[in-house]
């Protein structure tokens, strides 16, 4: 039969897990980040140029849509100069994005991609991108930002349409842009 | 240790019995009382949340908006998830829990007597501190019981952080009951009760309670991120700081899912004492039916992300989830097959409990069906979001653990209360929540196969007339639940005296004892042959 240091063995453990399980809530955070890295499966491409170059594939066409979204606070204009181009794997191909600061402050930017289906964004390489670095404009400057990119020959034959997302986020408290003497 | 007050001048039979007054509820420890305190709340929840889906149904009676606003009906969709999730369902079961478990397993009480009575006393407060937040500026939680960010943290309105301290409530009353109900079972069964040898209800309510104490601290951890990303500027959820919303929904349902089975296992233990005593036949499988309980419960913490099928999963992730979210079905055919095989060939009556477990076998499976529709990933694109799903979940909630808490508790109101209730009285509500119920739900397959979102509180024209024929049954149903009051109150009050065993297919410990049971019962452990 029990007694009460049963009891109070078994409340322990019981305890325990209780405990364990908070922090594994909490555990799930990095785990989430590994396996969506790991696996590729976030619609996030790895933040580095490719340095590779491919044979043009003639025979297979890919439209490529581009979207640019401010993210919440972000007053810039920022928008792609075309909504759409059609290429061919293998091939380099270049798209500019435009960015304006309306503000009378400098402000730093930086561009985060995402590009749908995600299972098509370990397929699409980038040569140059203005996501690889920080923006700094000054006030009412406006400049015309390269993407060059690369989609791989060996992206799955049913990817016929992408898209490659921007969204742009303000990163002025992070990063204080340096005041420039105007030109 | 027990609550007991001497009056000095009475003997030693008054030793025993409550205390007198407002003080006794406050203070029991005894599982009866507290059994009974918990049964009383969770109707008053049950009748507070219906009434949030009665302005529901009531605004989606016509097309357009009649009754209320669109932020108010937002308010009333998650007050209503809120309340019946955390508020009537849940507590119903732990008041189940409370009373039934010391009697079946032959225990004098509750192994943490005064930890039962903080459980209890936590609702309340966690409840009146949620449904205050309606009278709040800014107004109520409108973000979807689910709560997924960054509704609940970027555009929450002020009075999320009250929510938030209303689940960590809830949490702490729920974890604090499964782990009593777990010591109970695991060290106070009377000598010669094995495991094996337990009610079902008791297997049910050991495995739901090890459910609880494995994900309501992560439900506790999940709103502890939304407080730290409104609060104190972390970014857990918000894309801007380098987090993911879609982690809220990964983190949210790996709670989610191993919940909506903490609501249906215990009423599974309930149905799966309550037919074979109206068929009066030993229950077909029992060990089966342990197993298969097991086995639902494991595999309710791998199926999480059918849920969030449309959020972008990779493929091998929507196979997997798919598969083993119909994987599921095979414990739960076993079920079934072991109810139905129960009741074949049995001398079956319908009193009120049966009546209620019969339609929770039959309603319950369609329920079953409707989810395995939505298991199939690429049809879940269609039906993601709609009243589909809303249909489905409440055919497994309201036949499912509703009945199941009816069920039980026509069951064992002879032995509460010492009365028998009212048979004709039982059977009609028995008629007007199933008719009511089917009306209300089965049209909302319709509608949500042709397309109609939920938590919308207007439609387009075409969906009008099943729109209509819910909202008429829902009223029917919310309406026939003030008759089940009346029925238990007036069992309370009076009605034929019940004998110690009232069923006479019956078996188990609870029946061994006089109706209605003594304040204290099995002070010396029952011999279990």
């Amino acid at each position: 039969m029990s007694t009460s240091t049963d009891i109070s063995r078994l409340i322990k453990r019981l305890v325990v897990v209780v405990v364990l399980m908070f922090a594994f809530g909490f555990a799930l955070v990095p785990i989430y980040d590994v396996m969506c890295k790991a696996f590729g499966i976030n619609g996030k491409p790895d933040g580095t140029a490719y340095e590779g170059t491919q044979v043009i594939d003639d025979s297979r066409e890919v439209r490529v849509q581009f979207l640019a979204t401010n993210n919440a606070d972000m007053s810039w204009d920022f928008y792609p100069e075309g909504d759409e181009i059609t290429v061919n794997p293998g091939g380099v191909n270049q798209m500019l994005f435009v960015a304006h600061n309306p503000t009378d402050k400098p402000m730093t930017a930086q561009a985060i991609p995402s590009i749908a289906p995600s299972e098509a964004a370990a397929y699409f390489h980038k040569t140059e991108c203005f996501c690889f670095s920080q923006q700094v404009l000054q006030p009412g400057e406006r400049v015309e930002m390269p993407v060059r990119f690369i989609v791989d020959r060996d992206m799955p034959k049913d990817v016929r349409h992408l898209t490659l997302s921007y969204t742009l986020f303000d990163v002025t408290a992070r990063k204080p842009p340096v005041a420039q003497v105007s030109q | 240790m027990s609550a007991v007050i001497d009056h000095g001048h009475a003997g030693h039979d008054h030793h025993h019995g409550p205390a007198k007054g407002l003080m006794r509820w406050v203070l029991t420890t005894n599982h009866k009382d507290i059994g009974t305190m918990y049964l009383w709340f969770s109707f008053a929840m049950f009748l507070l949340g219906g009434s949030f889906a009665m302005v529901i149904r009531a605004e989606l009676f016509q097309p357009g908006l009649q009754i209320v606003q669109p932020e108010f009906f937002n308010q009333m969709t998650t007050m209503h998830g809120l309340v019946m999730v955390f508020g009537a369902v849940m507590p119903a079961f732990v008041g189940l829990a409370n009373w039934m478990i010391p009697l079946m397993v032959g225990a004098p009480d509750m192994a943490l007597p005064r930890m039962n009575n903080f459980s209890f006393w936590l609702l309340p407060a966690a409840f009146t501190l949620l449904v205050s937040t309606l009278f709040m500026e800014g107004g109520g939680p409108n973000f979807g019981w689910t709560f997924y960010a960054p509704l609940s943290t970027t555009y929450a309105p002020a009075s999320v952080t009250f929510f938030i301290f209303a689940i960590h409530l809830m949490g702490f009353s729920s974890i604090m009951g499964a782990i009593n109900v777990i010591a109970t079972i695991l060290n106070l069964r009377a000598p010669g009760m094995t495991l094996m040898k337990m009610p079902l209800f008791v297997w049910t309510w050991l495995i739901t309670a090890f459910l609880l104490i494995a994900v309501m601290p992560v439900l506790a951890g999940v709103v502890t991120m939304m407080l730290m990303d409104i609060h104190f500027g972390t970014s857990f959820f918000s894309a801007a700081g380098g987090g993911d919303p879609v982690l809220f929904q990964h983190v949210f349902w790996f709670f989610g899912h191993p919940e909506v089975y903490i609501m249906i296992l215990p009423a599974f233990g309930a149905v799966s004492s309550i037919i074979p005593t109206f068929a009066r036949k030993p229950l077909f499988g029992y060990t089966s039916m342990v197993y298969a309980t097991a086995s639902i419960a494991l595999l309710s913490f791998l199926v999480w992300a059918h849920h969030m099928f449309t959020v972008g999963i990779p493929l091998t992730g929507e196979l997997f989830f798919m598969y083993a979210t119909m994987l599921i079905a095979v414990p739960t055919g076993v079920k079934v097959f072991n109810w139905a095989s129960t009741m074949w060939q049995g001398s079956m009556t319908f009193e009120a409990p049966m009546l209620f477990s019969v339609a929770f076998v039959i309603l319950f499976t369609i329920g079953g069906f409707s989810g395995l529709m939505l298991a199939i990933a690429p049809a879940d694109f269609q039906y993601h979001d709609t009243y589909f799903v809303v249909a489905h979940f409440h055919y497994v909630l309201v036949p499912g653990a509703i009945f199941g808490i009816f069920a039980s508790a026509y069951y064992w109101l002879p032995k509460w209360t010492g009365h028998m209730y009212d048979e004709t009285l039982a059977k009609l509500h028995f008629w007007m929540s199933f008719i009511g119920m089917n009306m209300a739900f089965f049209p909302m397959h319709f509608v949500g196969l042709a397309g109609m979102p939920r938590r919308i509180p207007d439609y387009n024209m075409m969906f009008a007339n099943f729109n209509m024929i819910s909202s008429i049954g829902a009223f029917a149903f919310g309406a026939t639940q003030l008759l089940f009051l009346f029925i238990v109150i007036k069992c309370i009050r009076g009605g034929k005296p019940a004998p110690a065993k009232p069923w006479d297919g019956a078996d188990g410990l609870e029946w061994t004892v006089p109706s209605p049971a003594p304040y204290h019962t099995f002070s010396t452990p029952p011999e279990v042959k």
